[in-house]
């Protein structure tokens, strides 16, 4: 018992530490591709150090959201890490706390939490962030609930761990039309959730243009650090979520391996992660930031091909 | 509904019909016309393929007769056909004209294909055909949204497009229940859809040299002098 609370602290280590190393792999890639040398991919943690030793300014308008909202956002995916397969095929210790939907508010609710903050020091970019991430975000919804239903229903089970194992056993359905499709539709809605590029621009320094990060432009010091790591995390747990869940549950660590299994999947997790960064880089690299009115069409787009999936499953093709 | 007999061109044959549903979508919904022509080939070129794997699996020569026509006349002919008769500047335009805009219509897509589940399923039940429970609701689905493209888009080759999607629904929906359909049938048919892309193509042409535009919306408005 003792070994998979160190296991499941272990996993969560994992995510606080390699997050930025993602952010920094991405931002790097991407200035490749476009010829130019780009940062270190050590980045980030730079970054991130350098803005924990300054100092801290909170406008006198902003109220007690305003200072909690970066603990919560860099708390919720460190606890939705505790839950989800990141490194073991094996539910740990904590994975009993919740399932994928208990995640999912999980992570939701530091999304909130950064809404609210963005409103509450009325800067006039702050709430128009926050708008328009409730645009995106309520038409994501229907698409992740989708997404979830069929999942759960072809598993029979909303635990991470069962649903893992179901696409590969036998590998033949792995190419399981339904599965393609909620592949395809969560990998849109990542984009969107994520602020990446056909939804919105991570690295543009427009704020009328932004969506996501415009939330965050009041923050400086520790608020600001808190921030970009939770933002970093986020996304590697949303990565987790869909390539230990849906995608290639391969190279996770069994039951019987023990600690040296642990230990080896983390390469192994990290690798996978590139693999997917690397596409991801691909797409952003590849397509135009959608105007404001069109992320509607893509997050259409996005349901319809989940209500696709859908019901290939429910008739059994 | 029957088991297949045969469960890893079973799988493959679903896959390949997901993803000619997919672009079907795809030819309701893009904005540019060289968008909707090249995932009009895309998705014959699906069809050849779910065709020669139900070739395959059934043994049917003439399956695989249909995938070679299909390939020749919709993924070379009718691509170079349509090319070849409509200028560069149609092929350009961006922004297509159309009646709803595209997440409703996206949504009104969704609704249709579990229409065309919900109309395949009776007649499921009556044939005992491996296959058809794939290729029967995908083709019906396929053939109402190119019905749907034709209604709501209002340029031509759009429009065309749409009637060669329903085309295309039609194989894929025939190619499960009549396997064995002579060869003669299909090559009337691969003989026919040219020539219609072509005329209607020609047809376009002249439009566009007339009015300077294809959004066929427009000729609505013309009246007998």
């Amino acid at each position: 018992m003792f070994e998979r609370i160190a296991y499941n602290l272990l996993q969560v280590f994992v995510v606080v530490a390699f997050a930025p190393l993602v952010e920094g792999v991405v931002s790097r890639l991407k200035e490749i591709l476009q010829s130019k040398r780009g940062p270190s991919i050590f980045q980030p943690y730079r970054d991130i150090w350098k803005l924990l030793h300054k100092d801290e300014i909170v406008s006198e308008h902003g109220s007690w959201v305003f200072r909690a909202a970066p603990y919560v956002a860099f708390a919720a995916p460190v606890f939705v890490a505790l839950l989800i397969p990141v490194l073991t095929r094996y539910p740990l210790f904590f994975a009993f706390m919740g399932d994928m939907l208990g995640g999912g508010f999980v992570l939701a609710l530091g999304g909130f939490m950064t809404t609210l903050a963005a409103v509450d020091t009325a800067n006039p970019y702050g709430p128009m962030g926050a708008s328009r991430t409730r645009m995106v975000g309520f038409l994501a919804e229907p698409v992740f609930i989708v997404v979830f239903l069929t999942v759960s229903f072809v598993a029979g089970s909303t635990i991470p761990y069962i649903v893992q194992t179901r696409w590969v056993t036998p590998i033949a359905s792995f190419f399981e039309p339904s599965h393609v499709l909620l592949m395809i539709a969560f990998l849109m809605l990542i984009l969107a959730e994520d602020g990446r590029i056909p939804v919105d621009s991570p690295s543009g320094q427009f704020e009328l243009a932004m969506i996501d990060r415009s939330k965050s432009l009041e923050y400086s010091g520790r608020g600001a650090a808190l921030m970009k790591w939770a933002g970093a995390m986020k996304f590697f747990v949303l990565i987790c979520i869909f390539l230990n869940v849906l995608v290639v549950p391969w190279g996770l660590a069994p039951e019987e391996s023990g600690t040296i299994g642990v230990l080896l999947a983390i390469p192994l997790v990290l690798l996978k992660v590139f693999i997917f960064v690397l596409v991801l880089v691909y797409i952003e690299s590849s397509l135009a930031k959608l105007r404001l009115f069109r992320i509607t069409e893509f997050l259409g787009a996005a349901f319809v091909i989940s209500v696709v999936a859908m019901i290939t499953r429910l008739s059994e093709i | 509904m029957t088991v297949s007999p045969f469960p890893v061109i079973a799988a493959l044959d679903a896959l390949t019909g997901a993803l000619f549903l997919l672009t079907a979508l795809g030819v309701v919904a893009t904005r540019q016309v060289l968008a909707s022509l090249q995932l009009f080939v895309l998705q014959s070129l699906l069809l050849a393929l779910s065709a020669i794997l139900l070739g395959i699996a059934l043994g049917s020569i003439h399956l695989f007769a249909v995938a070679g026509l299909t390939i020749a006349a919709k993924a070379v002919l009718i691509p170079w056909l349509l090319r070849r008769t409509l200028s560069a500047e149609i092929y350009r335009t961006r922004e297509i004209e159309r009646v709803l805009n595209i997440p409703s219509s996206l949504l009104l897509s969704a609704v249709l294909i579990i229409l065309a589940y919900v109309i395949a399923s009776p007649i499921l039940a009556a044939v005992d055909v491996p296959f058809a429970a794939i290729n029967l609701p995908l083709g019906l689905a396929a053939i109402f949204l190119g019905a749907f493209t034709i209604a709501v888009r209002r340029e031509a080759v759009p429009q065309l497009l749409g009637l060669l999607a329903v085309e295309n629904g039609v194989f894929f929906a025939g190619a499960a229940i009549v396997p064995n359909l002579p060869v003669i049938a299909e090559l009337v048919v691969a003989a026919d859809v040219p020539v219609v892309a072509l005329v209607a193509g020609l047809l376009t042409r002249r439009i566009y040299r007339r009015l300077g535009t294809t959004s066929v919306g427009r000729l609505a408005s013309l009246r007998e002098l």
